[in-house]
């Protein structure tokens, strides 16, 4: 069956109400999660997973929940960022550079529909990108064997630096933790069980959903309850809007590049939206010559925006067809899957057509309910932006220990899930990131299974795992992934940062 | 006048008396039950609860609903334990099995606990196990792979989605056993974390052969991708699997069926656990279940009451006796 084909099945699937539905509810929570400062969409999509497991649903209408709610969080970051100059999450920062100035000079209103529209264009044309690309990468499916799965898990491993650090020592601290959570359990290949002291509910291991809403839902909690639930944010005015299509033709160019480039930088591991948003930024000011980049350029919101909404769709690729996520939010959303008893990975595509090809016309439905949403609606979250943490985090508390609960239906799972809390507090203020310990959590286990099988196939020859081209290209790409980020992450970084104290200077 | 009235009631109570009993006879089940999925919603057990359940209300054997509450940990063994000390009298509830519980229950993996807690109700069909090669293998019969292991146990490597010593795994040595393979913990088997991942392997050609269940192979046999040198069951499977042959066709006597059934409390009445077993017989006969079965691949096996749990217990003895021979259990 061509793409095509397979493409309109997904959105019969998609277009069902009840699919219509949840793309709507989590468009509608994704919004205002990625509006919240501080609350980015691995967060959001952290905190909303117990909800798809009380409410009971199926892998399809979970997965497009929550990739509505991942879609949304890249909307609303933006939100924030024009109207305080507070990003709602890293990839926004760069929106600020423009948007901030627009907001300021009165043209509130626009900078918000310019960006919504830009984001729409990015995550359209990932998703076109995701499309295409998909069934090539799983066609690749059968030539992966375990010794090129293994380059491919050390391959996850030595981009993490890239996804999340500032600290790459901190990172591999979080990493380690990660993998010595997933020791826990029976040990598939010898059937020998670890670490579990005979207690029934070790047995299977810690489940990767507790610890993730544990680390990232509860500790949240944790750091509203130290700063004492502060207020909401201060009220802010928003003027009429005035946008023509002459004002939408001229931020079209921008819009495109941004949204090619930011696809780009997400299908590659360890890239992400931050560095979408910030090659597109870039690059949009140096190929516009007389800008007014920095002073309110509607062409600097909409490239970054643009961008970063690409990278995270791109960022699917690599999650949906290899196993292996490309960033923080996909590592959750994998381990939701696997948690669903779905395998992503080559096999997704041939298997579960209706579910893969379901979320992706699910990720277009999701996109125009965001563009319908965003324009005529963009002042209810705005004034949701205004409400108190108090009334909201009790809200989260519920849903995560109903959700956690309705998995198993033990009281031990809590537990653990106060546990995990605790040591994501604790990390936090050490500032020792999560997603790596996840990361380990997830991937760990596979690369030693891959391992183990390699030896055994090979009769314990160690030079099999570099024996195949694919493995070799693997291991190439392995290592200009540790490398490159330590050189170039640093300068981006300060480059991000400079550009934006040099605005508020 | 007063004597007739006494007679009159003298009767009456009598007849209630009466109906009491009948009453007793026969076991009145409540309006709701219970079915335990030992696993997260997806799975095998999951579906087995769910399917008869739905048949369960639908035809009225139940009048309220059969909720299936998904209790996950340990395959099988958080369930386990729930039942025997929580639940031991609960006569409205059946907890989903199949061939993985006694596997584990044989090889002492739910600690403390034996078959012997809970009361096993009957089957409602089986998945057969299979042996099967990538489509360019120099394999094409079993005898000639069975012939090719007795030369050299680690000639072929087999890749399967149960952990070692698990389900699939032990069919390769249940069917090397019966084949007179000799040495057989030299046997290598990549444990995977689901058949769909090890039948990839295979297909693409990096592990010899693989192990699993026939609902697990149809795709990549009808696609040609895989070729099935072998099902494990006494007969030929009905259409479209008929052209596979039996094991026992080959010389090699090896039957695996991965039954799929229910166990309840174990000190829930005798009333009641006949209730559930004529209930399991009955529905096994009906069109609704048999459309399930035909829908999900399910294939014809059924055993119930005494006879199933005489079965229960000899599948564990044989599974405890493989598994000390392997070594995996002392």
């Amino acid at each position: 069956m061509g793409t095509i084909e397979l493409l309109m099945q997904g959105f019969a699937v998609a277009l069902s109400p009840e699919s219509i539905m949840f793309a709507l509810i989590g468009a509608i929570l994704g919004t205002l999660i990625g509006a919240l400062p501080g609350l980015g969409p691995a967060n959001g999509v952290a905190i909303l997973i117990p909800l798809a497991f009380s409410l009971g649903l199926s892998p399809t209408s979970s997965l497009i929940l929550l990739t509505s709610v991942y879609a949304g969080a890249m909307y609303g970051g933006r939100i924030s960022s024009i109207l305080l100059n507070i990003p709602g999450d890293e990839p926004a920062m760069m929106t600020c550079l423009d948007g901030y100035p627009m907001a300021l000079k009165g043209k509130a209103a626009e900078a918000l529909a310019t960006s919504a529209i830009a984001s729409f264009i990015g995550s359209f044309i990932a998703t076109i990108g995701l499309v295409i690309l998909a069934p090539i990468l799983a066609k690749f499916a059968l030539k992966f064997g375990p010794a090129e799965y293994f380059a491919l898990f050390a391959l996850a491993f030595a981009t993490l630096g890239g996804i999340t650090g500032k600290n790459q020592f901190k990172t591999l601290i979080a990493a380690a933790l990660g993998l010595m959570i997933a020791t826990v359990g029976i040990d598939i290949s010898s059937g020998v069980q670890r670490f579990t002291y005979n207690s029934l509910h070790l047995f299977e291991g810690i489940d990767f959903l507790i610890a993730i809403v544990g680390l990232f839902a509860i500790s949240e909690l944790f750091f509203f309850l130290e700063q004492h639930a502060g207020d909401g944010l201060k009220k802010v005015a928003l003027n009429k809007l005035k946008l023509t299509a002459k004002d939408i033709l001229f931020v079209m160019p921008a819009s495109l590049r941004g949204a090619l480039l930011g696809f780009v930088s997400g299908v590659l591991p360890g890239a992400g939206a931050s560095l979408g948003s910030f090659v597109s930024y870039t690059l949009e000011k140096k190929v516009s010559d007389k800008g007014t980049f920095g002073k309110g350029d509607p062409r600097g919101v909409a490239a970054p925006e643009a961008g970063n909404n690409g990278a995270a769709s791109g960022a699917l690729v690599p999650m949906l067809t290899l196993g292996v996520p490309g960033s923080g939010t996909t590592a959750v959303l994998l381990a939701m899957l696997i948690s669903l008893n779905v395998n992503p990975g080559p096999m997704l595509f041939q298997q579960s057509p209706d579910l893969v090809w379901g979320v992706i016309a699910a990720l277009f439905v999701g996109n125009l309910v965001l563009l319908l949403l965003n324009i005529p609606m963009v002042g209810v979250f705005v004034k949701l932006l205004s409400i108190p943490p108090k009334y909201l985090m009790p809200i989260v508390t519920l849903i995560a220990s109903v959700g956690i609960f309705s998995i198993t239906g033990s009281a031990i799972d809590l537990y653990f899930m106060v546990g995990f809390g605790i040591m994501g507090y604790v990390l936090r203020k050490v500032e020792i990131p999560l997603v790596p310990v996840i990361l380990g959590m997830l991937l760990g286990p596979e690369m030693e299974k891959n391992l183990r099988h390699a030896l055994v196939l090979s009769d314990g020859d160690w030079t099999v795992l570099w024996s195949s081209g694919l493995s070799i290209g693997l291991w190439a790409v392995a290592a200009a992934g540790l490398i490159l980020p330590m050189v170039f992450g640093s300068i981006l970084r300060g480059k991000m940062k400079r550009s934006k104290d040099g605005l508020v200077d | 006048m007063l004597k007739t009235m006494s007679m009159k009631s003298v009767l009456v109570s009598g007849a209630a008396a009466l109906a009491i009993a009948g009453q007793a006879q026969a076991f009145e089940q409540s309006r709701s039950a219970e079915c335990i999925a030992p696993a997260n919603p997806g799975g095998g057990w999951d579906f087995t609860c769910r399917s008869v359940g739905k048949v369960l209300t639908d035809l009225d054997y139940i009048k309220g609903n059969v909720q299936t509450v998904n209790m996950a940990g340990a395959g099988g063994g958080v369930a386990f334990a729930h039942t025997v000390s929580k639940r031991a009298d609960d006569e409205a509830l059946i907890v989903a099995a199949s061939t993985a519980t006694t596997t584990r229950l044989a090889q002492g993996q739910f600690p403390g606990m034996n078959a012997d807690q809970v009361k096993w109700v009957g089957t409602l069909g089986a998945d057969y196990g299979v042996i099967a090669v990538g489509k360019d293998s120099e394999y094409t019969s079993l005898s000639q792979m069975m012939e090719a292991l007795k030369a050299d146990q680690g000639s072929v490597k087999f890749a399967g989605g149960s952990a070692s010593g698990g389900w699939d795994h032990l069919k390769v040595l249940i069917t090397a056993k019966e084949a007179q393979v000799e040495n057989l913990p030299k046997i290598r088997y990549l444990a995977f974390s689901g058949g769909s991942e090890a039948l990839v392997q295979v297909v693409g050609g990096h592990v010899d052969a693989f192990t699993g269940d026939i609902s697990e192979v149809k795709g990549f046999m009808d696609s040609g991708d895989l070729r099935v040198l072998a099902v494990l069951s006494e007969e030929r499977l009905p259409e479209p699997f008929d052209q596979i042959p039996t094991a026992m066709e080959q010389g090699i006597s090896s039957v695996a069926p991965n039954w799929r059934g229910f166990y309840v409390p174990g000190e829930a009445s005798q009333d009641s656990y006949d209730w559930w077993v004529n209930t399991v017989d009955e529905l096994y006969k009906t069109q609704e279940w048999k459309d399930v079965m035909v829908k999900n691949g399910l294939m014809p096996f059924k055993k119930s009451g005494e006879e199933f749990t005489q079965f229960v217990k000899n599948q564990t003895l044989d599974i405890q006796i493989l598994s000390k021979d392997i070594g995996l259990i002392r």
